[in-house]
């Protein structure tokens, strides 16, 4: 009895010391990755890097301005033209599409599209819109990105609305009010901080894409902001960059990698606090 | 018209407006919904129809054919494929097991205050855009990796036959095996979040019956929490291949990049679906070479379509239980 004990207590100790390496063995990847994008990155920042347009090769000096100008761009238009097609759509799957096998079978092909790759979403842009008009374009690029943040943006928002509870729209419409009025004034406003945080965790999704920009918006060495152009984005430099053997080119591209790593830390910990504050109502 | 009293008139046009404005907004929604459905259908249908050219040309021979080449028109997708299937499954070999740990930290042994904050770095982790694990596996991680890891791994399992042929040769740091590593951490927090989520749906009754017979906590998770959730665990395992299989930045940057399958060596460089989509279709001519370049993508979306498709069939399966 007394081994049979001891070896049960002796597995414990050896699975729970285990599991307790595991947790760290998760975190030293964390700080190690942090702290070599700040160490590399921090003396990359300077005034230049946000007045300045990305340098030719080999030369010095130089900033990301046309890049940094351009991912802003993109990122904002995806958003603009992709939030609202992702609210409207979980509106309908939680709303409307309650207990229908469309909505089910909707909800299930999101869920895929949202861990589809991201690469071929680019491919199927390219064969949508860059293949058809000829050259590669921003537009291409902001459709590409949307089409990313299209899935967060549905599921956050169906998941959100699924959370309101039914009292709140029974009142309204025994009030009289039409289902219309009741999504919008009565349980999109219940929900409205869990939406705002699935925009936000969208925008942090595709600030940092890289892969459906590579043949859609392509990059572009120069300022450009005219969609129909290939246009500089934060992602594509980045890549270009850091498979240089440019030095130069190579402390931009940290840089560049420390502005979106901050930007994106700084949505998820925004999105975060909105919810928690939202929800507390 | 002239017959209807103004006061019924006048609310008789409020009602139909509503009823007009109530009609469109639901068509408005569903044609958003509906919109899914034909992105879908539109990566498809435009993959299907870009590859067509590539697979009249090469048939079934383009799945076991190991030669790329771009100025012969010769194609054939084994390289990458393997490549694609070798590197997520390493990240596989190590992401899970490190991830049922973390899960098994984050719900039955860390100190109740700590599981927010650890939960939440997990999280931040996981939003991490993949170009910064990209750079950060080429610049820092390959070469500690070829000048500490890989000459430890070859004296450990080298003279092993046949099993140690996967560790052997030169150590250059980036390579398969250093993609795959790459991966591994990149999956963790995806794998490890599922599992947590699915480890807490257990229901605690269980849970305290067994720890009140005199259970340990490895008894408890392997004996109880584990069999419980075995399908949920399977679905997070699914999702993170799913991720794996799929990325693009991590993998470019770090596994080399050569169209060739030089021996077993996980030591090699190689390619992969989505690192020679990468690097290539920027450049591809038009034509057969382009083609050859999207059936590839197909062939990547075939595959992730299907795992994704396990994935949440076999999560989904596990929802009606946490909801009753």
């Amino acid at each position: 009895m007394m081994t049979l004990a001891r070896r049960r207590k002796l597995t414990n100790i050896v699975a729970m010391t285990l599991s307790m390496l595991a947790m760290l063995f998760g975190f030293v990847w964390l700080i190690w990755i942090l702290a070599t994008v700040l160490k590399l990155g921090i003396p990359g920042v300077s005034l230049e890097l946000f007045t300045k347009m990305t340098p030719p090769p080999g030369a010095e000096g130089g900033g990301l301005l046309n890049a940094i100008a351009g991912s802003g761009v993109l990122v904002g238009i995806a958003t603009l033209v992709g939030a609202p097609i992702g609210i409207l759509a979980g509106i309908y799957l939680a709303e409307y599409g309650r207990g229908t096998w469309v909505a089910a079978a909707t909800r299930f092909i999101n869920e895929i599209l949202l861990s589809a790759p991201s690469i071929v979403v680019g491919l199927f842009v390219y064969g949508l819109v860059v293949s058809r008009s000829g050259n590669f374009s921003g537009w291409a690029g902001a459709l590409a990105l949307a089409l990313i943040l299209v899935p967060v943006v549905l599921s956050t928002t169906d998941n959100m609305l699924k959370l309101v509870p039914n009292s709140l729209r029974e009142a309204a419409f025994a009030l009289g009010a039409t289902r219309q009025t009741v999504i919008i004034r009565v349980s999109m406003r219940a929900a409205r901080a869990g939406v705002v945080t699935g925009v936000l965790l969208g925008l942090a999704r595709i600030a940092g894409e890289t892969a459906p920009l590579l043949f859609t918006a392509l990059s572009n060495q120069f300022w450009s902001l005219d969609l129909g152009q290939p246009v500089a984005n934060l992602p594509v430099t980045i890549f270009r960059f850091a498979m240089s053997p440019f030095e130069a080119w190579q402390h931009l591209a940290w840089a560049g990698v420390l502005l979106i790593t901050i930007s994106i830390l700084v949505l998820n910990v925004i999105s975060r606090v909105v919810l928690r504050e939202g929800g507390g109502h | 018209m002239t017959s209807i009293r103004p006061a019924p008139e006048h609310l008789l046009a409020r009602h139909l407006r509503q009823r007009i404005a109530d009609g469109a907004f639901l068509l408005v929604t569903r044609a958003a919904a509906a919109l899914t459905l034909l992105v879908l259908l539109g990566i498809i249908l435009s993959l299907v129809v870009g590859a067509s050219e590539s697979i009249q040309k090469f048939g079934f021979g383009f799945l076991v054919s190991s030669e790329w080449n771009p100025p012969k028109e010769q194609f054939g997708a084994l390289v990458p494929i393997y490549g694609t299937i070798a590197t997520s499954l390493i990240a596989l070999a190590i992401a899970v097991p490190v991830s049922f740990g973390i899960a098994v930290f984050l719900t039955e042994l860390s100190p109740v205050w700590m599981r927010r904050p650890l939960g939440i770095a997990i999280e931040l982790l996981a939003a991490i855009p993949s170009i910064v694990y990209g750079m950060w596996g080429l610049m820092v991680f390959a070469p500690f990796f070829a000048q500490y890891i890989q000459p430890s791994l070859s004296a450990v399992f080298g003279p092993i036959p046949l099993f140690g042929r996967l560790f052997q040769g030169a150590p250059l740091g980036v390579g398969i095996l250093a993609a795959g590593v790459i991966l591994a951490i990149m999956i963790i927090p995806f794998i490890a979040a599922v599992m947590r989520d699915v480890f807490s749906v257990t229901p605690v009754l269980l849970k305290e019956s067994a720890y009140g017979l005199g259970c340990t906590t490895w008894e408890v998770v392997s004996r109880i929490v584990l069999p419980h959730t075995r399908i949920g665990v399977f679905g997070g395992i699914m999702l993170g291949l799913g991720r794996a299989l799929g990325e693009t930045m991590a993998v470019t940057f770090v596994i080399g990049n050569t169209n060739f399958l030089s021996g077993l060596s996980l030591y090699a460089p190689g390619t992969s679906i989505t690192s020679t989509l990468a690097n290539e279709f920027g450049e591809a001519t038009p034509g057969i070479y382009t083609s050859a370049l999207i059936e590839l993508g197909l062939i990547l979306f075939a595959i992730t379509f299907a795992v994704l498709v396990c994935s949440r069939l076999l999560l989904l399966r596990l929802a009606p239980r946490d909801a009753a």
